[in-house]
């Protein structure tokens, strides 16, 4: 298992170097670098912009400034924004948490309801709750996350729900106190995690029933029925913990998404994260912004995979890895 | 009563069928998948919406790019059969704007247009023929405006039927795209094992490893703004494509390295096949039922990333109608309130993503090997 664990790890290194080559190269596809629009200005000399070109390498060929941005990065400098005029690191930071506090949220919404909904209506399948549930299910997953916010901003705003419309925090959060910060951002959360975990919980509680279903379809239930168990007893402490087992793997890919996934919400309702940094990393041509954000996108993706395996070969003992 | 009787003529067939000729696969899954309603609805759904597509011209009373700058933001026009207490053909009246500044129009009863059908409007081409001839109309100074109008006064309606050519197709063409790429990657991979396999799948990997959104966005953030539309939208197409094809070339690869174990393969290669006729006739004809339903389950995703990109204004872009890039003036929250109709071509990405999903899953239940006893 470990070595299988430190093998996946390992691998990991060429496949960076691919994607990261792969994302630089992209980039220099576009016409013109980050500094062409600096270069329109009146105000900024030739000579300046020469200078500027070499400080970022600008004036190499391709290959060579990629070449140095790995030297770099092996060296944990991720390289400059152009944009922000800071290091990227720094850049990335300030936005990790934000977006890692919206999907975590959201994540948490989503599991905490798809799992009983989802063993509610297994147990009572083809009940009308049943029916109306798989419903709303079949809409969850169907609806565009970032038109299913324009809708909720639309009705926030007509219905008069009075909830906050975009950003993170009011404009006069420094002066809070601790208590109306945490209330604050709870206002402002409430939307976009509606958002993010209905398509999650639609698709979370349709697995979870189909898996329970299949579970009490098994010889091992219609033993433990036999036996005089309570259906209580059967329900939840045989069948269910059977049910969950294939979730984990999910669970991985969620895990792996859990930077990049918001993108578009965050757009859509003006979240300071990851999403729309990126957005605007692109748009601007600020490259090593978004070989940053590439990179560790992927690395999360990677992560998360590796985690999926093994907290299934973990809860699953038929499973093994060489 | 006709329920009994279907089953009836079910039953009847199915036994004079095992008396004589067997029938083929295709046609039992196309019985199974009649049994499944919402499936059904979900493929005529598609059907109608595909035709209004292909028929924009016709059916949408306007082109896509007549603007009328005066009547920005223009409600949907009511229509009425009633005047002055008479039952009437079916008319819009004319309107007038009231507030300029947010855009509020009051109904004038004074001006009648009625609809016709069969009108002569804007001009098209169609595989090589101009036409004028459109569904429906009214008389010049008077326009119809079934889902009210965007910011240059052009009609929602037409743009959804214009914007439906690239919103679906961009679904259709994408996945054949990354669908012949997929199968043959996957096919020579699972085919040849050994070390063309590792590297290939390494590739592979590489492009499942990264943020596909991202990878998208970065994407399409470098195609130059200047280039012709259709080439633009191409260009994204074969984006989207790119993106999609290694998931599947994964599977295919799977299902091809047990598939080579069998005896047919043997038997094919006994009697001198070459590698390619082996891997196209007899490999990839088996994966089939996998792609056919992984197909159709996977437009959606390419649907919603041509719609979110030209959201955010990567993608398709003005004056050319998509789905995505028409919802892109609701981000302004003050028209969103303001003229809810802007929401409309979301309802139709909805509608659309909601068909493919019932589709596929009826098709799934109808092409599963697994599932063929019931």
């Amino acid at each position: 298992m470990y070595r299988y664990i430190v093998r996946r790890l390992i691998y990991v290194i060429p496949m960076l170097l691919g994607i990261s080559s792969l994302s630089f190269f992209i980039m220099q596809l576009a016409p013109g670098d980050a500094l062409t629009q600096m270069a329109l200005s009146p105000d900024v000399t030739e000579e300046i912009m020469e200078a500027m070109r070499a400080r970022f390498w600008l004036d190499q060929p391709p290959y060579m400034q990629y070449f140095r941005w790995i030297v770099q990065l092996l060296k944990g400098d991720m390289g400059h924004s152009f944009l922000w005029h800071a290091p990227v690191a720094w850049v990335i930071r300030q936005r990790v948490f934000n977006s890692l506090l919206l999907t975590v949220a959201s994540l948490i919404v989503a599991w905490s309801l798809a799992i009983p909904i989802g063993i509610h209506s297994a147990v009572h399948q083809y009940s009308w709750s049943d029916k109306l549930l798989t419903f709303f299910a079949f809409i969850g997953v169907s609806i565009p996350n970032w038109f299913l916010g324009l809708l909720l901003l639309y009705l926030n705003l007509t219905r008069g729900w009075g909830l906050p419309i975009g950003g993170m925090t009011s404009i006069d959060f420094a002066e809070f106190t601790f208590w109306e910060k945490v209330v604050d951002l709870a206002r402002h959360m409430v939307l976009p995690v509606i958002v993010l975990s209905t398509g999650t919980l639609a698709s979370l509680m349709r697995y979870m029933r189909s898996n329970l279903l299949d579970v009490l379809r098994q010889d091992f239930v219609t033993t433990a029925r036999a036996k005089g168990l309570a259906e209580r007893v059967v329900i939840y402490k045989h069948a269910v913990r059977n049910a969950i087992n294939p979730l984990i793997t999910i669970f991985g890919f969620q895990l792996g998404g859990i930077l990049g996934g918001a993108s578009l919400t965050e757009i859509v309702m003006n979240w300071p994260g990851i999403g729309s940094l990126m957005l605007n990393a692109v748009q601007g041509q600020d490259y090593y912004l978004v070989m940053g954000n590439l990179v560790i996108g992927a690395v999360m993706l990677i992560i998360g995979n590796l985690t999926a395996d093994v907290l299934l070969a973990a809860s699953d003992p038929r499973i093994r890895y060489e | 009563m006709a329920m009994a009787k279907t089953q009836l003529d079910n039953g009847q067939a199915e036994f004079t069928d095992n008396g004589g000729a067997l029938r083929s696969p295709w046609k039992m899954a196309w019985r199974k998948l009649r049994r499944h309603k919402l499936a059904v609805m979900g493929m005529w759904v598609l059907i109608l919406l595909h035709i209004f597509a292909i028929f924009a011209d016709f059916f949408a009373p306007y082109s896509e790019v007549n603007t009328d700058r005066r009547r920005t933001y223009h409600p949907p026009t009511k229509i009425h059969i009633f005047h002055e207490g008479k039952l009437v053909r079916p008319f819009v009246y004319g309107y007038q704007r009231v507030d300029t500044l947010r855009n509020i129009y009051e109904e004038d009863t004074s001006q009648m247009y009625p609809i016709y059908f069969f009108v002569r409007g804007d001009k098209y081409n169609i595989l090589g023929f101009e036409s004028d001839l459109r569904l429906f109309g009214v008389e010049a100074p008077g326009r119809i405006y079934l889902f009210g109008a965007d910011r240059y006064g052009r009609d929602i309606f037409s743009r959804l039927a214009y914007g439906g050519r690239r919103s679906l197709f961009i679904g259709v063409i994408g996945l054949v795209v990354s669908m012949s790429i997929g199968l043959i990657y996957g096919g020579v991979s699972g085919y040849f094992g050994g070390w063309v396999d590792n590297i290939m799948m390494r590739i592979a990997e590489i492009i499942i490893s990264v943020p596909s959104f991202y990878l998208l966005l970065a994407l399409s953030a470098v195609l130059p703004p200047n280039i012709p539309s259709d080439k633009r939208f191409m260009l994204i197409v074969f984006i989207l494509a790119f993106i999609g094809w290694a998931g599947l070339a994964r599977v295919i690869r799977g299902m091809v390295l047990s598939i080579r174990q069998t005896e047919f393969v043997a038997g094919a290669e006994a009697i001198g096949a070459s590698q390619p006729r082996i891997i196209i006739r007899h490999i990839l004809p088996n994966t089939m039922s996998y792609v056919i339903v992984n197909a159709t389950l996977s437009i959606p995703s390419f649907i919603l990333s041509e719609s979110g990109l030209s959201f955010i204004g990567v993608g398709i872009q003005h004056p050319l109608a998509s789905w995505g890039n028409m919802l892109s003036e609701a981000l302004n929250l003050s028209s969103l309130t303001r003229y809810p109709w802007l929401l409309v071509p979301g309802f139709f990405i909805f509608v659309t993503v909601l068909s493919y999903s019932f589709f596929g899953d009826g098709l799934r239940d109808a092409l599963d090997p697994r599932s063929r006893t019931v």
